[in-house]
């Protein structure tokens, strides 16, 4: 089983209308790799990893998770439609996904969030669940929280209440949106150093973000997309160090 | 030589009127309630519906809402009352069960939650598209069912935004009780007319039954107004 990538993409196209998005993306995530997923506005970065929960689906290629392709079937105006919607429940119960609006459920608890998915999805016993978020809310620094609603806490509060969310489902890869974006920069940091204590435990990531810093720092593998296609890919130092692609150059030096 | 009040005929026991205004309330008040909760369900099919279902089932449920708001309540009971059962008696016994009589209070049940159903319907929808998107993807991407979806996170979700428009139509669900007096089903309208008639004591009774149905609103909206803040939990207070 070890061997088995935790993520395998292959030729992955995503077309919205007559857009074209990604135009053939190929990439393995083993387990515990950290891929930072880095490139401009519309290179199609948050759409490849929407791809891999099917939250958009792809127009043609293919997409397997701990060796278990999507089942996909032809739909009737082009394109690709879910063939199996329990397999894909399924294996989206295992991929949890960090938004970048958060996207917490705001008519319940900070507790009642992360215990959502583990009772009503992968069917915990409620004693359990709760003593679980319980410590994984006191690990995301959130432990006296707990009872209060998402809408009066931090952006950055609720970014890391949406991170014990996912820690909550025990996920076979964690699915990182941007997940610094939309946060006022002095809160940055709490969530970034959150995300560096999962690198430390080497669970599987992917990460699109613009934290160029952070990626070098916790990467195991970094992806450059440009216009829809890998541009360039290797380890952080080599990306960061030595860009070979102009793009990649330019690219590297507007964010720094 | 009458008196305009004589309040002795609205005592309970005959020869007051009390006890038969008090049922008629009674029966006043299952018909909304019973036609609001069919009006509550079939709105939420009808706002799935409109907003998930393939074209077939958008536009049965956009004639549907069309028909319902465009024609007068009344028109739409009396309408839904005979035919109806008159449709129902001749089904029933072309299937050979013989005819069928529906009571009163089942059939002005179905008569408002058809009504009720319209309204809801476009209330629910709205309510729905008030949701952020965010919050049913992330459902979605966590492994919820689309029933799941649904029962835990959109219809929560959306609740805070249907209540005005849902308070609104209970209002119109106890005031639309009335028009049934047309078809002959005694609730509170029609007993008081009937009393009323019978004694002469037109201002008396009318006035009692305004009272009535005036506690009912009271009642109710303190009743909404708690339901409101539940509902509400978690959103920040725009005031």
């Amino acid at each position: 089983m070890a061997n088995v990538p935790a993520i395998e993409i292959r030729d992955l196209h995503k077309q919205f209308g007559s857009l074209k998005v990604l135009k053939g993306i190929s990439l393995t995530a083993c387990q515990g790799d950290i891929v930072a997923i880095i490139g401009g506005s519309g290179s199609g970065k948050s759409t490849l990893l929407r791809c891999i929960n099917l939250l958009e689906r792809p127009t043609s290629g293919e997409i397997a998770i701990q060796g278990e392709p999507y089942r996909m079937k032809d739909a009737r105006h082009g394109g690709l439609e879910i063939a199996d919607r329990r397999q894909v429940q399924r294996i989206r119960a295992h991929l949890g996904m960090v938004f970048q609006n958060f996207n917490l459920w705001p008519h319940r608890t900070v507790l009642e969030n992360v215990i959502e998915v583990p009772i009503h999805v992968l069917g915990m016993k409620r004693d359990e669940a709760i003593h679980r978020a319980e410590e994984l809310l006191n690990r995301v620094g959130l432990g006296s929280k707990k009872d209060i609603y998402p809408a009066v806490m931090s952006g950055g509060q609720q970014q890391r209440a949406a991170i014990a969310r996912v820690l909550a489902v025990d996920p076979l890869a964690m699915l990182f949106d941007e997940p610094t974006s939309a946060l006022d920069p002095e809160l940055v940091g709490e969530v970034l150093s959150v995300i560096r204590d999962l690198a430390a435990e080497h669970r599987t990531m992917l990460l699109v973000t613009h934290e160029m810093a952070f990626a070098r720092d916790v990467a195991t593998h970094v992806v450059f997309l440009r216009e829809g296609i890998i541009e360039e890919q290797g380890p952080p130092d080599q990306i960061f160090g030595d860009p070979r692609s102009p793009h990649l150059k330019q690219f590297i030096s507007s964010v720094a | 030589m009458t008196t305009v009040f004589d309040l002795s005929l609205l005592a309970y026991e005959p020869p007051g009127w009390g006890k038969l205004l008090l049922v008629g309330f009674m029966r006043s008040i299952q018909l909304a309630a019973g036609g609001y909760l069919l009006g509550i369900l079939i709105g939420i099919a009808g706002a799935a519906g409109k907003l998930y279902g393939n074209k077939v089932v958008r536009d049965l449920f956009e004639i549907y809402t069309v028909v319902i708001r465009a024609v007068p309540e009344l028109v739409l009971m009396l309408l839904f009352y005979y035919v109806g059962t008159d449709l129902l008696s001749r089904a029933s016994t072309a299937m050979g069960f013989g005819s069928v009589d529906i009571d009163g209070l089942t059939a002005g049940i179905l008569v408002i939650g058809l009504v009720q159903g319209g309204y809801a319907t476009e209330v629910f929808r709205g309510a729905i598209l008030a949701v952020p998107r965010g919050q049913t993807e992330a459902a979605h991407a966590f492994g919820m069912s689309p029933a799941q979806v649904l029962r835990r996170v959109t219809l929560p979700a959306m609740t805070p935004h249907a209540l005005p428009g849902m308070a609104n139509l209970w209002m119109i669900a106890t005031k639309d009780t009335a028009l049934l007096a047309v078809i002959g089903f005694s609730e509170l309208t029609l007993v008081t007319r009937q009393a009323a008639g019978a004694t002469q004591h037109y201002i008396m009774f009318f006035l009692a039954a305004g009272v009535l149905y005036l506690a009912l609103t009271l009642i109710s909206n303190v009743a909404l107004r708690r339901f409101e803040r539940y509902a509400r939990r978690g959103l920040v207070s725009t005031r």
